[in-house]
């Protein structure tokens, strides 16, 4: 039987940051936005955390679809900002949206893939029948030194995807996965934030994972990229996502809908997730899309997905990415710095 | 002294080697060069690699007997010997084969260079390279080598009237040889707007002004010319082997638009050659910044004082012209792994002499040069090869 997306929410704070403002304070000058292809990214609120955005979205994606919560059998949420180090997500975010204590749970861990890692266990237990639905979520409030060229594009948001068997608004039809050990990008116990290998982090992490999981997806089902709609691809910044698919054969055209780093920055754990969440908002019953995320350490999760009839009855019943990408309010580098708890008193 | 042949040649991809390491890089030069001499590894008498500061960039000096180890040749027990002047490793590594061949020391000799430099940050990588700049005297007062070659090239724009776009077409140029060269770096061509829209770097040095962070190696195998037609169809002679050196820091210099270190290594070269410098056909010149080879081509003579800007500009130094410098796309465009760079120059004018250089083929080229600076200037060497 089938096995896919039953619904979908997510959830981008409201605060933004202009990337031409934290290169004003570094003195790294206009070109930075430019290079980048990012110009604002999303900033978290005070008190919002991995958690509350996490819950957030799983509010979303149930009131889109008005599922029961109680059928909901696990929820795994990936995030690399998780609130505490021991201490799961999972277990307050069933809290908040009232499950049963009929649920198993765990947190996912693997920098910005952790949410796809999340949908593939969800996927594992419905598929087998195991459970009736699964909650997979993706959600961070990702960490940026300052000075740092992560500052430009760490951003915050988050996206819950409910797999299950039945009332699908896409099927996912296949996944592969490609891993490696990959030291690109990480963050030590007790580090407030993470260390990356510069020009590394490009060739041999994103592009050489991110090609090898496509590729690897599209010969064990023999399709090829004219066989999509859309495709959305991991967006650590604009340039990346956009020559991944000029390398894989896909035009910018398929990539338009999902990609929404420019406007919101790399909300990491959430960033293909939410891409995937704009082109539902917009795809039709039987579009194709092509998934590709990526978490540095390294690996890629890809997916092929069809979206079905149901989408069109439950898409409007919850806000759209481009809802929460127009509702935005500026802050200048000192609120976010006060907002991203830089400020130590 | 003995006349010295080069009978085998081997350059790795140079670039960002991020799957392999430094012994891989050599290991796999040198069986390239062997097998490019149609020799055995039993036959290698002595090795000598050109290599900057793998203690720096890999934690791992003790280079000499590496190479030998990695090169299979441990059993042999042959003298193996790193040498280091900063960015003219290389070039110390062919003078002392060439000396030992030459010496009548040894009958087959291998120079090699190698360089890892991409497996630490940028900020590493340049304190690594600062080293071969003064320490006490520049680097603790906040020089950086594109900083003392800024103050040259603002010296040199003020006295010669050199100026910013000269500087440039030197990039132009040597982009567009690399895009021929297989082993090269980069294969784009630049603009003179790509380089003056890069960021800058250090006053009048934009990003594309300057060479890369780069891997690489290089291999070379040395025999004396007397048996050289043994191994090879076209052996190419060094007919000139040149060394000099000057104070380490730039502000003790007689003259900051001069590298005298240059100026004596190639009246040396021309001297024992018994050739002018208008009798080179090509050459590989050690641009590690854009006015780096304006400054060469002056005090190699092959340009009178000052006239390196106009020159590039007019576009004398490209390829088809009279005189094509940097072929391979130099140190700026085939990519700058220090301690390689010395022998891969050897590589490609070996390469150019032989005829076989492939769509960047200089017509007829018989007499070549290579010239390899240490710092800013501290260590020059000149060869003159021919076929």
């Amino acid at each position: 039987m089938a096995s896919g997306i039953v619904s979908y929410g997510v959830y981008i704070p409201r605060y933004r940051i202009r990337v031409d403002e934290i290169a004003r304070v570094w003195g790294d000058g206009d070109e930075i936005s430019e290079s980048l292809r990012v110009f604002e990214k999303s900033v978290p609120d005070l008190d919002e955390d991995a958690v509350t955005i996490a819950v957030e979205a799983a509010r979303n994606a149930l009131q889109r679809c008005g599922a029961n919560p109680d059928r909901i059998g696990a929820i795994y949420v990936g995030s690399e900002s998780h609130p505490y180090a021991v201490k799961p997500t999972g277990t307050i975010v069933g809290e908040a949206i009232c499950t049963s204590s009929d649920f198993t749970a765990a947190d996912f861990e693997f920098a910005c893939k952790a949410g796809t890692a999340a949908v593939q266990a969800c996927l594992g237990l419905v598929s087998s029948k195991l459970i009736d639905l699964g909650l997979a979520i993706g959600a961070d409030v990702s960490q940026g030194a300052p000075g740092d060229m992560l500052e430009y594009t760490a951003a915050a948001g988050g996206a819950a995807y409910l797999i299950g068997r039945e009332d699908l608004a896409a099927e996912i039809e296949a996944f592969y996965s490609f891993t490696t050990d990959t030291p690109d990008f990480w963050r030590r116990e007790g580090m407030p934030y993470p260390e990356h290998g510069g020009r590394f982090t490009g060739e041999p992490a994103y592009f050489k994972h991110v090609v090898s999981a496509a590729k690897g997806l599209m010969k064990k089902i023999g399709t090829t990229p004219d066989d999509y709609d859309y495709a959305v691809f991991h967006q650590p910044n604009g340039k990346f996502p956009v020559r991944v698919a000029k390398m894989l054969g896909f035009s910018t055209k398929q990539i338009e809908a999902g990609l929404v780093v420019p406007m919101i920055g790399n909300t990491y754990s959430a960033s293909c997730l939410i891409g995937l969440a704009a082109t539902l908002d917009v795809a039709k019953p039987g579009d194709r899309i092509f998934v590709t995320s990526f978490g540095s350490g390294a690996g890629s999760d890809a997916f092929s997905i069809t979206v079905k009839e149901k989408i069109d009855e439950i898409r409007c019943a919850a806000p759209s990415v481009r809802d929460y990408i127009g509702d935005a309010e500026y802050l200048d580098y000192a609120m976010y710095a006060k907002h991203k708890g830089k400020l130590k008193v | 002294m003995r006349s010295v042949s080069i009978i085998g040649i081997a350059c790795t991809k140079f670039g960002e080697r991020w799957d392999v390491s430094l012994r891989d890089m050599i290991a796999e030069a040198g069986v390239m060069a062997i097998e490019d001499a149609k020799i055995t590894g039993d036959q290698i008498e002595a090795l000598f690699v050109g290599n900057m500061s793998g203690g720096r960039f890999v934690e791992q000096e003790h280079i000499g007997a590496l190479i030998a180890d990695c090169a299979g040749l441990s059993r042999l027990h042959i003298p193996s010997t790193r040498v280091e002047a900063a960015c003219a490793s290389g070039g110390l590594a062919l003078r002392q084969g060439v000396l030992a061949v030459a010496s009548g020391y040894h009958d087959i000799v291998i120079a090699a260079g190698v360089e890892k430099m991409t497996d630490v940050s940028s900020g590493t990588a340049a304190d690594a390279l600062a080293s071969a700049a003064d320490r006490e005297w520049e680097c603790f007062f906040g020089a950086t080598f594109p900083a003392l070659y800024a103050m040259m090239a603002k010296l040199h724009m003020r006295r010669f009237g050199t100026t910013h776009d000269q500087m440039a077409q030197v990039a132009v140029k040597n982009h567009h040889h690399a895009s021929f060269n297989p082993v090269a770096q980069y294969h784009m061509e630049v603009t003179i707007e790509d380089v003056d829209k890069s960021p800058m770097v250090a006053d009048p040095l934009h990003v594309l002004d300057c060479s890369p962070i780069s891997d690489g190696a290089a291999a070379v195998v040395l025999v004396p010319t007397e048996t050289a037609k043994r191994f090879a169809d076209t052996p190419i002679r060094i007919v000139a082997s040149a060394q000099a050196s000057d104070t380490l820091a730039l502000h003790d210099r007689r003259d900051l638009t001069t590298l005298d270190a240059t100026v004596h290594a190639a009246r040396q070269a021309f001297a024992q050659a018994k050739i002018e410098p208008r009798q080179v056909d090509v050459a590989e010149v050690h641009d590690c910044f854009t006015i780096a080879e304006i400054l060469a081509i002056e005090d190699l003579g092959f340009v009178e004082k000052g006239q390196g800007g106009p020159a590039t500009e007019e576009g004398m130094t490209a390829l088809g012209s009279l005189l094509p410098i940097n072929t391979s796309g130099g140190l700026k465009a085939c990519g700058h792994p220090v301690g390689a760079t010395g022998i891969k120059q050897a590589y490609e004018i070996a390469l150019q002499l032989r005829g076989e250089a492939g769509r960047r083929q200089v017509d007829e080229a018989e007499i070549g040069l290579t010239h390899n600076v240490g710092g800013s200037g501290g260590t020059a060497l000149v060869h003159i090869l021919s076929r």
